[in-house]
Order: structure tokens, then sequence, then C-alpha cells
């Protein structure tokens, strides 16, 4: 969707403020959320594709003014409370309970399976690559124009590419499509590609972007042929 | 997660943040869907084993050892499982070589994407919306606020990850690192350098 996430070229959001020294978690709570994600993917509540597409709904000045993990927590509420669970009037008085004690920890439990699935999972990962029989439909060297039109689902032809020409530089094969995925629609996989674009055909002779080139990874759903 | 902020109590966003995560844990973990070993370990091992010292040691590697790196650059995601680094957030990985004359920059402008089994979880700056909307539109002025000021002649390439395959960076081996053993050459290489805002480390003279 068309929504506050889809940052690339936007103005005014300030300096980059690097963190010397940035410790991996800032806080405890961070450490439980991080492990939320496959544990809650486990249980079926979301795919990869739902959950970018449940942090996207978060209202824009939220979005824009809470942090990264904050941003996972609301998709992880929103997804749950849809797979049934959380129930939100459970959360919020188990929340208020530990805003009246803050000193109780949650309760603990060991579940040694999921740290076996996890030993398992860190280092393999879960690949999006999928066989598909359609040949791909471009080829590297061919120009290409992403489709203007706008997403009200969730959708990676970002913002600041769409209705822009660029050269198609290396065909990757298929993989699952993350507009139809992310509506429980299925996996559909479709080739994806990687696309150049001169710096200015996206911003025109701005100083900033001088000798400069811009790639990104897009589905061939998201093409035409220039 | 509330949008109403109360500003009569002394509880501080942290606490309310805090406070409601508690409440999820306590839910998933009655429901028997997360351990709490489960957190234990996975956060431990995002603060103790996977992290940018395992890219470090890749790009130290490929500075010294020519044919790991054109395996490295023509197939990053084997090159990286020879020596043992793989998973998550970077099932397939593409890496990419700066030189005289090209610098590479990686961003996410849709989510965070990163390289997580080579520099580990992603630091807040990348995450956070003034890196995502400049990266693309502005970058040598991104990269000079990291101190990095390129000639006019060097081509910036910015690669936005926007689907599940993840971009990293081969910095230039700095000069005057000769005979330096691989090891003296991965402490030269910072998780910056290798997302491409800034360049390696130069060796102090000191310890030459």
């Amino acid at each position: 969707m068309d929504g506050v996430h889809d940052l690339g070229g936007r103005h005014g959001l300030g300096a980059i403020r690097p963190e010397a020294d940035e410790p991996v978690f800032h806080a405890d709570w961070e450490r439980s959320v991080l492990v939320m994600f496959p544990a809650m993917a486990m249980a079926g509540a979301f795919n990869l594709d739902q959950f970018r597409a449940g942090m996207e709904q978060i209202p824009p000045a939220e979005y824009l003014s809470s942090t990264y993990y904050e941003h996972w927590m609301h998709s992880m509420i929103r997804h749950g409370v849809e797979a049934g669970i959380f129930d939100p009037e459970d959360l919020e008085r188990r929340t208020q309970h530990y805003l009246e004690h803050p000193e109780e920890a949650a309760p603990k439990a060991a579940k040694p399976e999921m740290v076996e699935t996890l030993r398992q999972l860190i280092p393999s990962g879960d690949d999006y690559r999928r066989e598909v029989e359609a040949a791909p439909v471009f080829d590297v060297g061919d120009q290409v124009r992403v489709r203007p039109e706008v997403s009200t689902t969730h959708t990676r032809r970002a913002g600041y590419v769409r209705g822009r020409v660029g050269d198609i530089v290396a065909a990757h094969g298929a993989y699952v499509y993350p507009d139809s995925n992310a509506l429980g629609l299925g996996e559909d996989p479709h080739h994806l590609y990687t696309v150049r674009f001169d710096a200015t055909e996206l911003w025109g002779d701005e100083p900033g972007a001088a000798n400069a080139v811009i790639h990104i990874d897009l589905w061939e759903p998201y093409l035409v042929r220039v | 997660m509330s949008v109403e902020h109360d500003t009569t109590a002394a509880t501080t966003e942290d606490e309310r943040i805090a406070a409601r995560v508690k409440a999820m844990e306590a839910i998933l973990v009655e429901k028997g869907l997360i351990g709490t070993d489960a957190i234990d370990y996975m956060s431990s091992v995002y603060e103790k084993e996977v992290g940018p010292q395992l890219g470090a040691k890749i790009v130290a590697r490929a500075w010294t050892d020519p044919e790991f790196k054109q395996r490295l650059l023509a197939d990053g995601t084997q090159a990286c499982k020879e020596v043992g680094v793989s998973g998550m957030q970077g099932e397939e990985m593409i890496v990419l070589e700066n030189t005289d004359a090209v610098h590479n920059v990686v961003v996410c402008t849709l989510c965070s994407c990163y390289p997580w089994p080579v520099l580990g979880l992603p630091p807040n700056w990348y995450k956070y919306p003034a890196y995502r909307s400049r990266t693309v539109r502005d970058p040598r002025g991104v990269l000079a606020e990291f101190g990095l000021r390129l000639p006019d002649s060097v081509e910036v390439r910015v690669w936005d990850s926007s689907a599940e395959l993840r971009y990293w960076v081969l910095p230039q081996r700095p000069a005057g690192t000769d005979g330096f053993t691989e090891e003296q050459l991965a402490e030269l290489v910072t998780r910056d350098c290798m997302i491409g805002v800034t360049e390696a480390l130069r060796p102090d003279p000191a310890k030459a």
C-alpha cells in the first residue's frame, strides 16, 4: 500500500543519528519481541509478507515516531488477535497488571523443542525461492518501466520507482510473490529481477544524486517492457 | 502501542511497552507457543555469536585469497557457507565489490532488510526513516554525513533490498596493510563499511 513506510526519496525526515557502540538490544523487552517473530510464525499467525503488511497498517504519525520493535509488536498483536492467540481485553488487563507491578516478570516455561527448532532455523533460514514452469519474460539488458498504478494492498513496488524506466541487470529466478502472499492468497511465485535506474531518471539533476545509480529488486508483474 | 499518551502518571513509554511485552509473553508462554529458554537462546545468538565480526572475517579472507574473493563475488551465499556462515535473513546473499571507480551502499526503503548472518541485527539508524528515505535520493549527502566524501568520478551504486536477496559490501583493502594477517585485517573491517556508508579503517601507523 502507499503508506508512510514507503520512504524512498521522501524529504524532511532529518539527520541520520548513528549511536556509538550501539548495543544489540536497547531493552530487555526487545529480546522477547525478536523471538516472538519465529514463535508466532510457527504458530501460523503470519507469514513474512503478512507480518510486513501488518507493520504498514500502523498510523503514519505513530510509525514515524515509534521504534523498530514497536512496529513488530504492532503487527504481532494485529495478527495475533486475528489468529485468536491474543484477546485484546485480556492483553490490556495483563498490561495494566504489569504496569502496576513492574517488578513482576512474565511467567517462565521451558520449551526445549523450540530451542532445537531455532538451532536449526537460525543457520538455515527460510528460502523464498520457488521453481516455476513459466520462462522469464525479461532478460538481462532489457529496458522496463515499473507499473505506475496505485497499490492499495501490500507490495514491494516502491513508490519512487513507479512509472520510471530502468534496465534489468540480473534475473534471479522465481520467488514467492509478496503481493499475493501478504493477502493469504498463496505464494503465486513470479520471476524476480534487479533493475537499475540512473539517478537522473528518478530525481532529475539533483546534485546529491550525481553519478549515481539505484538498484531495486522487482517481480515480473511489476514491470512492462519499454 | 496505545496512541493515547498518559501524561498524568509517571509511567514512561518504555515502561508501558515493557508491560505490554510481558503481557504478550505471558499469553504466548501459557499457550505453549514460546519458551523462556528459546528467548534466552535466540537473543544470545545475536548478542554473542552472529554479528559483524563474521562478515569481517569473510572480507579479510577475500582480501588475502583471490580465489575465495572470486567465489564470494560470484555466489556470496555459497562462499559464506564454505566458512560456516549462513542463515535467517541471509538465505541468499549478494556481495558487492568497491573499487576505485565504484562505491556500493545498501538500504531497504520499505522496511529494514539486512544480511543478518554476516552483520547481525541491524543498528537503529539503518531502520529509521532518515536513512531509508535519503539514501536512494541523496546518496553522496548520506555518505558525507558518515564522513565519506567521494570524488565525483566515483560512481555510487545504491542497492535497495526490496526482495529476499540480501546485499552487502566488500570494501577496498586499505593501503599500508601488506603483510597483515587475516586476523589483523579483520580488525579494520567494520559493520558500517560492509553496509557501504564508510570505508574500511586505515591501519594505525603506530602498530604497523
